[in-house]
């Protein structure tokens, strides 16, 4: 282990205390303000995002009708607060691009990414602080182009996120025109800032591990960052290839995926599920580690199978890349080439469920503290049995000629972003918010807030499969056209008026998080009594994360309730005289 | 309104595999849902924390890990089995057939081109029509499916049929109705502004009316389609 001259080395830099505002805040190299750009830019975008989606379900409930309070969007948005089928597929369009590129992952990779993987590694920085400052500010940028595109004649993307081809090869087909281009350059981009991240986070983790952190001492939340890095890795060139084709299609006069001179277009849905499936669990995997974490600490006990729980979330990144084509079945891919891919999605879920049953072992005699945070943990392990569940339908290649492209899909990616992903975010957020910004969450606002999102998010998507299961396409604009959907309309109804509540609520959580940055209770070094190393040092950490010198380890990060000591938590760096021969 | 809360009425020869998948699958789901939710309720109420007690120091159960794992490889590979055979009688091997017509997707509607007599595609008696898709009832009908522009897909489902048009392609699909009627056939694949209107509807009729529509039909041929219109969506064409 390289690390007593890396802590050496860094030990140097933690004396460099006054920085100027710009480097403390805008241009910061520290990883911890890198992680927390990262989440106000996600929640930031998320509002943007989420907006998209209640105008989506107002159309859904009472098409063709003006949205109270839009009158004043100009035309060719809207008509005097009617939302026509353009506007309505750029917003389905860019509230998925919005929340899966410049949410989601940046929330659970470039946010908790930064900020944990040096404190509980033991790093007092990450390998490569200039690349990581590059991260975000390439991430930035992209996120400027996306909502620069909502301005530019013929408005944004309009294709889907997905964005099959030919739809969206030639302007012609939707009528978008530089929108579209402007989505494949700022996912590029994008895709070089998560490039940087990923290249970060393995050299960080690989090499600055402190003494005695051996890989099975690292916290499950760590390893499936790791995990995530390795994927994104290894993903992303695929996504970058397909949309460079795709752009020279639209503006070079290419014809990679146009069937008009020679293209392939299913060759795009190849590419781009070939990252996609992946891209999938960068979006899950992360939020089972966090989740991990937070029900071993508020169950007061080691999480059950540690071993197994890094195996299976390995196994499902290597599943991961065999699954890509359960997206085509219905594609005019070979069918038995479809067989092949319903054994190997069925297949994943085994992982899936040897993780979920893992989380209720770590329940079994423990002593469960119901903290906002557990709460959410425990949502996300509810939801997310739903969510992979309805997945079963789906890999079911006769069923899935009946459910693809339907209302059924849609309820399964937000139990298992919204349910899954989402519950891990708030859960996450709200257990390191003091390690954060040195000071606790109220707890009774992240209450009152999870109660309120965990009852209307189920009534908002749960209906969604009643709704595939009577056929309910996707992506329509007006459902009401159809005779045969008619019957339904009431169920759009209560949907629409669920998502309001549901999105009005986020706005406590918004609340509460800048409320507690000024206002909440002072926050102690080891609020929770937790284990992992993050919790050894002030909260907030100062520059170089720890005061004196970096922590050791001597054991494992779930010690929780532990026979060697009496309290209920055991430290990974806590030195028991028992325990000191383990480290060497 | 319960009716609702279900597929629509089948009328297809394989629909009724279909469903049965469906249901066997969504036993399975509650029970298993079950299973994994009623423990854990109790375990969240049995062992919330109390005062004064400490939680018991338990790693891990290599036995219990093993079974629930093997339990879950076992149920889904039955399940990847049964829907193995189904999916191979639907989309690999269906029965032979006639095949009846050749539809084209454009956006946004669907032409159904009848071969004629002679049964031969691109001939001077081909006949295109429309949005409406007339087959016999009780009978093996093959058709050929492929696009004029985008992706499109074609869904009928009281059929439980679906299968994606792509440009470039031609994708033959079959189906025999067991019922006369007049249903929906919707584009399931966004196809760009107009998708959500993109519908047609299929008329299934007795063998009789089939070929009387189809005598009157070539007697008293429709216009033919206008040449496709330049797909040049306005700035967001306004809400009817």
């Amino acid at each position: 282990m390289s690390s007593t001259a890396a802590v050496a080395a860094h030990g140097a830099h933690a004396e460099h205390h006054a920085l100027g505002f710009w480097r403390t805040y805008i241009f910061s190299q520290d990883h911890k303000m890198i992680g927390k750009q990262f989440l106000f830019m996600a929640l930031f975008m998320m509002a943007i995002g989420g907006l998209m989606a209640m105008l989506m379900r107002w159309e859904l409930a009472f098409p063709e009708t003006q949205v109270p309070g839009f009158q004043w969007v100009p035309e060719p948005f809207m008509y005097e607060g009617a939302i026509p089928p353009n506007t309505y597929n750029a917003m389905f369009t860019m509230h998925a691009t919005i929340m899966i590129f410049f949410v989601v992952i940046p929330i659970l990779v470039g946010c908790f990414g930064n900020f944990l993987i040096p404190l509980m590694i033991g790093a007092r920085e990450m390998a490569f602080p200039k690349l990581n400052m590059l991260s975000f500010w390439v991430g930035a940028v992209a996120g400027v182009i996306m909502l620069s595109s909502f301005f530019v004649p013929g408005g944004s993307a309009a294709s889907g996120w997905t964005s099959y081809a030919p739809l969206s090869a030639l302007a012609i087909y939707t009528g978008v025109d530089w929108g579209q281009n402007l989505w494949c350059i700022s996912i590029i981009v994008l895709g070089a800032s998560s490039l940087m991240g990923s290249i970060n986070y393995i050299t960080t983790i690989v090499n600055m591990r402190t003494q005695g952190l051996y890989f099975f001492r690292l916290p499950l939340v760590i390893w499936s960052l790791f995990i995530t890095a390795i994927l994104m890795l290894l993903a992303l060139p695929m996504l970058t290839t397909a949309l460079a084709l795709l752009l020279f299609d639209r503006i070079g006069g290419t014809h990679f995926f146009l069937p008009s001179g020679g293209g392939e277009p299913l060759l795009w849905q190849h590419l781009f599920w070939f990252f996609g499936q992946p891209e999938i669990y960068v979006m899950i995997l992360p939020a089972m580690g966090i989740v991990s974490d937070i029900i071993a600490t508020f169950s007061r006990k080691p999480i059950f199978g540690y071993r197994t729980m890094a195996y299976a979330m390995v196994a499902i990144a290597v599943l991961a890349w065999t699954e890509w084509g359960q997206h085509m079945l219905q594609s005019g891919m070979d069918p038995a080439l479809g067989a092949g891919f319903m054994f190997a999605t069925m297949i994943v879920a085994v992982p899936a469920a040897l993780v979920t049953f893992n989380w209720l072992g770590t329940l079994y005699k423990g002593n469960i503290r119901y903290t906002a945070a557990m709460m959410n943990a425990l949502a996300f392990v509810a939801m997310f049995v739903i969510g992979g569940m309805s997945g079963i339908w789906m890999a079911s290649a006769p069923v899935n000629m009946y459910l693809h492209s339907t209302y059924f899909v849609v309820a399964h990616i937000h139990y298992v972003l919204f349910g899954g992903s989402l519950f891990g975010i708030f859960a996450g957020i709200t257990y390191w918010y003091p390690k954060m910004f040195g000071r606790m969450m109220n707890e009774t606002l992240g209450k009152i807030h999870f109660w309120i999102t965990f009852v209307t998010f189920n009534c908002t998507f749960f209906p969604m499969y009643i709704l595939g299961m009577a056929g309910h396409m996707r992506r329509i604009y007006n459902p009401q056209q159809y005779d045969f959907l008619k019957p339904i309309i009431p169920i759009n109804e209560f949907i629409s008026i669920s998502s309001f509540v549901l999105g009005a609520a986020q706005f406590l959580f918004l609340a509460n998080i800048v409320w507690s940055c000024f206002k909440g209770a002072k926050a102690a070094e080891n609020p929770w009594r937790a284990n992992t190393l993050e919790w050894t040092t002030p909260s907030p950490p100062p520059h170089g994360n720890w005061p004196g010198t970096a922590p050791i380890v001597y054991r494992g990060p779930y010690e929780f309730s532990s026979p060697e000591v009496a309290e209920d938590y055991l430290p990974q760096s806590l030195l028991l005289k028992r325990s000191k021969a383990a480290a060497d | 309104m319960l009716e609702y809360l279900y597929f629509p009425h089948d009328i297809s020869t394989f629909g009724p595999q279909v469903d049965w998948l469906f249901e066997l699958i969504f036993w399975i789901v509650i029970v298993v849902w079950a299973v994994v939710m009623i423990p854990m309720l109790v375990l969240m109420i049995r062992y919330r924390a109390r005062p004064g007690r400490k939680a018991q120091y338990i790693e891990g159960n290599s036995r219990l890990e093993i079974i629930w794992t093997m339990a879950t490889a076992a149920i889904l590979l039955a399940v990847a089995f049964m829907s193995r055979s189904t999916w191979a009688d639907i989309k690999e091997h269906g029965p032979p057939g006639q095949v009846f017509y050749l539809v084209n997707g454009k956006q946004f509607n669907w032409e159904f081109t009848y071969p004629g007599p002679d049964g031969k595609f691109g001939t001077k008696h081909d006949l295109t029509i429309e949005n409406e898709l007339h087959v016999p009832v009780n009978k093996v009908v093959r058709i050929d499916l492929t696009s004029k522009d985008v992706i499109h897909s074609f869904f009928v489902p009281n059929l439980r049929l679906k299968q994606d048009v792509v440009p470039g392609h031609v994708i033959q699909v079959w189906f025999e109705a067991t019922e006369t009627g007049q249903y929906e056939i919707a584009c399931a694949e966004l196809c760009g502004f107009g998708h959500s209107g993109m519908k047609a509807d299929l008329i299934v009729q007795s063998q009789e009316d089939f070929d009387k529509w189809l005598k009157d039909t070539y007697a008293h041929p429709p216009a033919p389609p206008a040449p496709a219109a330049p797909a040049t969506p306005p700035q967001g064409a306004s809400p009817k």
